[in-house]
């Protein structure tokens, strides 16, 4: 590999090296700071769950899970693991104080196995001892009788058998049958997309230490403190303010800690509760694997239609989303899944209906997208499906049918500043598609043992949880006598970026330095009643909260600052006092007062320096019942273009390339942002070839450790990734003007499957499109000499 | 008693020889940035570098410290990301990181964070080594690091950054030049001087031989640990990773004889090799990943019988010799395809140690090549792998015939598969598209592959098929054409 092709060119990185890591002082053109965190990163200094100093008398908690996916328990045998030396205590069912429940959307999920188990690997005992040696020791000693049940596996088969979580949910706009009469070219076909393990590298864990009163401070590796406390509460049959959850960081979530965290949470909560100790659990990878819900594979059915001119006149499609063994979030990510079902598209006449399955697999959940790129890939396949069959390219079609200014969705909300031709027209200016083309098809031509493709993927994801009453958040700022500021949110911190962000807000709202910043710990007791950090939205309603927090109090302080300068100005008149570069201005003109001085004084004039502010998103709002509404604060597009090379001998391939442009609004951090492009480009990438989880048909997890189920490693990414940003104003919704960059940048990664699927299709023709990712090797292989 | 240095301590341990280090490190010692993420070596966040005088001069690798016995640290140098900046300071200021930390800053190349020390040492790694840095090689260095929030790409920069800034290292002298320069702390010009004052360990760390069923000998452990996870902890351990009798690649006439400790990255770095190996850097990068191949052995790949061993496929086409030693000082010989009689069933008892193998080095007439596919090209396990080795001679109608032929394959049987039938068939014939294609239904009756999370048995022997088809076209490209076999 040469060097000049490892160049990732991120040439929307202005100049890198020479932004300071502490960025400018300047609180307004803080965009080149470096993540706040980094410095701790690098040194190994920032503190995980498991890097917690433990307390004196810490036990070890450890779950035994279910050995079967579908069985009766006959008998829990725990008296041999119980005499291990170390153990101190195995706890079941019978020893939940409150109620064994931890379903947060429906309650279908109990905490521990009672007589039924639902999933191989559901917690069925949890066992305490002074070390995890000896309570890795004690649960080999466990034995079960189970008399086992049929196991489902399948979603189709789950739906055959009436195993619905809730009532299927159906999306139309206008009347699909009467459409396809109309229609000159119409296809059908079936599409799959398996799951993806989340695999944040920090694996589930949380602590709780007793604290007066009977009460529990839990620490926790979630991205939903909030969802953690009442899991807790409900478990202990206490209320919620004696449950304090604190969560300093994440190494990594992607929606695996945003309501999977809660179990181990409340099984420590439970133990520390019964043994009144401090009982600590980090787990093992394996186990976390093994016990952990991931993210949902879709089995689907498309019908799409096409008028003479290839605009699409109508699209119908069925998605079978498997749950898994109970609800957890698969209820609003199939919702998700229908508000992306026809991504970037304007199209007059839709029908999609989609089936919550109910199977016995660990209870699937949110990742990363949120049942929109599975929405999105079925659309995709029906355009190459069609495309193959009319012999056009599928870019053609894309192109053809792309979002404009007032199309409506068919969940009733009208596009406004869409921006899907603006950022497939920048692609194709700078990127040139049919020349990038003509290069593929003449080396097709000279090679015989290597084939190129390419497929362009426009993405358009809706930002706001589309559970509307979730969209509000808040946030707590004092500002200390000395000048320095402290900011606790609702938002958790796992590598997004978010405290990053968050300084950046409270520093250019106050006009004061970024240093001058500290972001607290997310903790229930200072902010209650959160949403999840997750949906993308986490910087959108907490930052917007935070400016709501820090106006409040600089209305106050420039109050007192007119009092000090303007003394014959009327009370409440602020306008002419500015703060710019922590100077405080008077009508424009510089004064002897600064940031220092006029906090200060402030305190000693009894000045409140403290403020909650709170944020709920304004105009958004979806009927269930209608199933229309305007569910999203705004929508985030793209258009990236794909390349890949196959290797016909080997069936191996290498993503040569991926180069993008991306809706940004009005970027706020740089670093930040392309590093959540970069990371979901390659995370979405994973997911489209050789991320493959396996289950047998017992409902057994083979794909169970890291040595089974690979992610991206570093050669495995593209050798170019090319970002360019649409230049706009950004939105005013947005925080800052700058538009959410969590998840959109995954879903260009769908891309892939169907570039790698045109390579195959340049060596055997023959071959018969399965639309069946992830498009592993062996299916790259046996597409290119068995179809 | 284990007696190493962490960083600028030493450290006496007590705890038992077959704790991981890792354990050590962060529970004994208090250091959590040395991060868990999987424990069985595959995402590196528990990465340190272990330095070991060898020939007289400082020699550091980074190696997994989840896999990594304690017993096999004994007299080494530990240096884990704390170690990386002066311990006497405690700021958070930009002012105290080292050139590398300093580079992933500067890039934005650290998200959540936790896997972000596993790659500061290990590019740190590229400081101390004795050999020039290129960009492809630091990259390399981070070849066993996985992150799973940043894309890479960030990283990619990293290291080209500090690839730039070592482009004037002295490999002489890298360790006086790291701290001369800011890559390393001052405490690493002693360590060498400290090191030599650490009393080696005798060869058995506990007392293996005295229990009732002897354990099996500990080299590298990067399957043990990955196996017996949860018993190693308290397992007599008998570890021959540090015995240097056991380890080396040295060439006597026409043979090779190679350590059964040598590891994986020692072939790597033998010159000779090279010059009888022309492939043998893109062979070798395909198995497991840098810090692995630091710490698995010959022995080790060999007797844990995996049916997908990469160089025990590879060295079963070299027709390799293994010899045999049991606790009595006796030795014998076994071809390695030989030492093979069931799954997970060898011709060697539990107390025998492989102390070496030997092959005949390849001639002008010698052909060889090495095809492995898995889900992820590097650091992973194979679906199939294999090795060819021809020897070929010159006919009376000027072509060339196949003369001798040895062929292995893995996972499409139970064991490392020599495939006898194949080899036999292929000899006498000249290397044409046609005897490869023919060879093709002689190697389907030896195999059966089944289906597991690496693949169908359908994909496995269309894909050794291909293989096949590879060798000979990466042996004789310009003689064989795709088109020609398929």
């Amino acid at each position: 590999m040469k060097a000049s092709n490892r160049k990732g060119t991120s040439s929307a990185i202005p100049n890198m090296e020479a932004a300071a890591v502490k960025g400018s002082v300047n609180g307004s053109s803080t965009a080149g700071m470096k993540n706040v965190d980094s410095a701790f990163h690098v040194t190994g200094r920032s503190i995980y769950l498991d890097d917690i100093p433990v307390e004196q008398g810490t036990l070890y908690a450890l779950p035994f899970d279910a050995p079967s996916a579908h069985a009766h328990v006959k008998k829990l045998d725990i008296s041999k693991a119980s005499a291990v030396p170390g153990v101190v205590r195995i706890l079941t069912y019978k020893d939940i104080p409150g109620e064994n429940q931890i379903g947060s959307v429906i309650e279908d999920e109990p905490l521990l196995v009672e007589n039924e188990i639902h999933f191989w690997g559901m917690p069925m005992a949890l066992i305490v001892a002074i070390s995890e040696d000896a309570a890795r020791q004690a649960r080999k000693l466990i034995n079960v009788k189970l008399e086992e049940l049929p196991v489902i596996t399948d979603p189709r088969e789950a739906r055959e058998k009436g195993e619905l979580i809730i009532p299927p949910r159906r999306f139309r706009m206008g009347d699909t049958n009467k459409a396809w009469d109309a229609c000159a070219h119409v296809f059908e076909g079936r599409a799959d997309t398996n799951g993806q393990e989340h695999l944040y590298i920090e694996t589930q864990g949380a602590y709780a230490r007793i604290t007066e009163h009977g009460c529990l401070r839990v620490s926790s590796s979630t991205q939903g403190p909030n969802a953690v406390q009442i899991a807790v509460a409900r478990v202990l049959g206490i209320p919620m303010h004696k449950v304090e959850v604190d969560v300093t960081r994440l190494g990594g979530g992607f929606g695996g800690k945003e309501d999977q965290a809660s179990a181990w949470a409340a099984l420590v909560g439970l133990a520390a509760f019964v043994l009144k100790r401090p009982v600590k659990f980090s787990m093992h990878r394996m186990d976390d694997m093994r016990m952990t819900g991931k993210r949902h594979p879709y089995s689907s059915d498309f019908k799409i239609g096409f008028d003479k001119d290839l605009k699409i006149v109508a699209y119908e499609a069925t998605f079978h989303q498997n749950a898994g063994a109970s609800a957890d979030l698969s209820p609003a990510v199939m919702e998700r899944t229908l508000f992306h079902a026809t991504n970037s598209y304007f199209i007059p006449t839709v029908d999609v209906t989609a089936y919550c399955c109910r199977t016995h697999l660990p209870p699937n959940t949110a990742f990363r997208g949120f049942g929109g790129p599975q929405g999105m890939f079925v659309i995709e396949a029906a355009i190459a499906k069609a495309a193959q069959a009319l012999g056009v390219s599928a870019r053609e079609i894309q192109k053809r049918n792309l979002l404009k200014e007032g199309s409506e969705f068919p969940y009733g909300q009208i596009a406004d500043r869409v921006l899907a031709d603006e950022t497939w027209e920048l692609a194709d200016k700078t990127f040139d598609f049919d020349k990038q083309q003509a290069e593929i098809d003449a080396f097709n031509t000279k090679s015989t043992t290597h084939k190129k493709g390419m497929a362009i993927m426009p993405i358009t994801f809706g930002i706001s949880f589309t559970n509307t009453p979730m969209n509000n958040a808040r946030a707590l700022v004092h500002v200390y006598q000395d000048g320095s500021v402290g900011v606790s949110t609702g938002g958790v911190e796992m590598g997004q970026g978010l405290n990053t962000k968050m300084v950046q807000v409270a520093a250019a709202t106050f006009g004061i330095g970024v240093e001058r910043i500290k972001i607290e710990s997310t903790n229930t007791t200072r902010v209650a009643n959160t949403s999840p950090s997750a949906a993308s939205a986490t910087a959108d309603l907490n930052g917007k909260a935070l400016e709501i927090a820090c106006n409040a109090i600089l209305e106050r302080i420039k109050e007192k600052a007119s009092r000090m300068l303007n003394p014959g100005s009327s009370p409440g008149h602020t306008d002419a006092i500015t703060i710019e570069n922590e100077q405080v201005l008077n009508d424009g003109q510089a004064t002897e007062l600064d940031w220092d001085k006029l906090v200060f004084a402030c305190r000693w004039d009894r000045v409140n320096l403290s403020e909650s502010g709170h944020y709920a998103t304004p105009e958004i709002h979806f009927d269930k019942a209608k199933e229309k509404g305007h569910p999203f604060s705004y929508h985030v597009y793209g258009t990236a273009a794909v390349l890949v090379t196959v290797d016909c001998i080997r069936g191996t391939y290498v993503v040569d390339a991926v180069k993008l442009v991306h809706d940004f609004g009005k970027r706020i951090n740089d670093a930040v942002d392309i590093g959540q492009i970069e990371g979901g480009v390659v995370q979405g990438l994973g997911w489209m070839t050789m991320e493959e989880i396996v289950y047998n048909d017992k409902g057994r997890l083979l794909s169970n450790a890291l040595s089974t189920y690979k992610v991206p490693d570093i050669h495995s990414v593209p050798k170019e990734l090319r970002i360019e940003s649409l230049p706009t104003d950004g939105h005013p919704m947005a925080i800052r003007r700058g538009k959410a960059t969590g998840e959109p940048p995954l879903m260009y990664g769908i891309g892939v499957y169907f570039a790698i699927e045109n390579a195959v299709l340049a060596f055997n023709p023959k071959y018969v499109p399965k639309y069946d990712a992830p498009f592993t090797p062996e299916k790259v292989l046996m597409g290119l000499y068995r179809e | 008693m284990t007696e190493f240095i962490l960083n600028d301590r030493t450290i006496r341990s007590d705890a038992e020889p077959g704790t991981t280090l890792l354990d050590v490190i962060r529970y004994h010692e208090h250091l959590p940035g040395t991060k868990i993420g999987c424990r069985e070596g595959d995402c590196g966040a528990c990465t340190v570098l272990v330095g070991e005088l060898k020939n007289d001069r400082m020699d550091y690798r980074s190696m997994t410290s989840c896999l990594l016995a304690l017993a096999n640290v004994h007299g080494k140098h530990i240096v884990t990301v704390e170690g990386l900046t002066d311990p006497l300071q405690h700021g958070a200021g930009v002012e105290d990181l080292s050139m590398v930390q300093q580079a992933l800053v500067n890039q934005g190349a650290t998200q959540c964070g936790i896997c972000t020390p596993g790659f500061v040492v290990s590019l740190s790694g590229c400081c101390l080594s004795h050999e020039a840095v290129t960009e492809n090689l630091a990259i390399r260095t981070i070849d066993g690091n996985i992150c799973r929030c940043t894309g890479y790409k960030s990283i990619e920069r990293a290291a080209a950054d500090v690839a730039r800034a070592l482009e004037k290292k002295d490999i002489q002298y890298p360790v006086a030049w790291s701290v001369k320069n800011g890559f390393v702390p001052a405490y690493f010009s002693d360590i060498e001087e400290r090191l030599r004052s650490i009393q080696p360990l005798g060869k058995v760390a506990a007392s293996g031989a005295m229990h009732a069923s002897p354990m099996p000998p500990l080299a590298g452990g990067t399957d043990l640990y990955v196996q017996k996870h949860d018993t190693m902890h308290h397992a007599p351990i008998r570890t021959v990773f540090n015995d240097t009798t056991l380890k080396g690649i040295r060439i006597e006439g026409d043979t090779c004889i190679i350590g059964g400790a040598t590891v994986a990255n020692d072939l790597l770095a033998s010159k000779e090799l090279h010059s009888h190996f022309p492939n043998l850097e893109k062979h070798l990068l395909l198995v497991s990943s840098t810090p692995i191949r630091n710490m698995g052995t010959l022995a080790g790949n060999f007797v844990n019988a995996s049916p997908i061993g990469d160089l025990t496929a590879f060295f079963i086409a070299l027709d390799s010799t293994i010899t045999l030693r049991a606790s009595s000082g006796e030795e014998r010989q076994v071809k390695l395809k030989d030492l093979y009689k069931g799954y997970k069933d060898l011709d060697r008892s539990p107390e025998e140690i492989l102390t070496n193998v030997r092959f005949k080095l390849p001639t002008k007439n010698t052909r060889f090549n090495f095809e492995k596919v898995s889900k992820r090209t590097y650091l992973d396990i194979a679906s199939v792998n294999t090795a060819i080795r021809l020897e070929m001679s010159r006919n009376s109608a000027g072509g060339s015939t196949i003369r001798e032929a040895f062929i292995s394959a893995g996972g499409v049987a139970p064991v490392p598969k020599f495939l006898a039938n194949t080899a036999v068939f292929l000899v006498g014939k000249e290397a044409t598209p046609e005897t490869v294609r023919n060879a093709v239904a002689v190697m389907n009756e030896e195999i059966a592959p089944i289906s597991d999370a690496r693949g169908s048995a359908d994909y496995k022997r269309l894909l050794l098929r291909q293989l096949l088809f590879a060798h000979f076209m990466e042996l004789f490209p310009e003689r064989f054409k795709l088109k020609e076999l398929v």
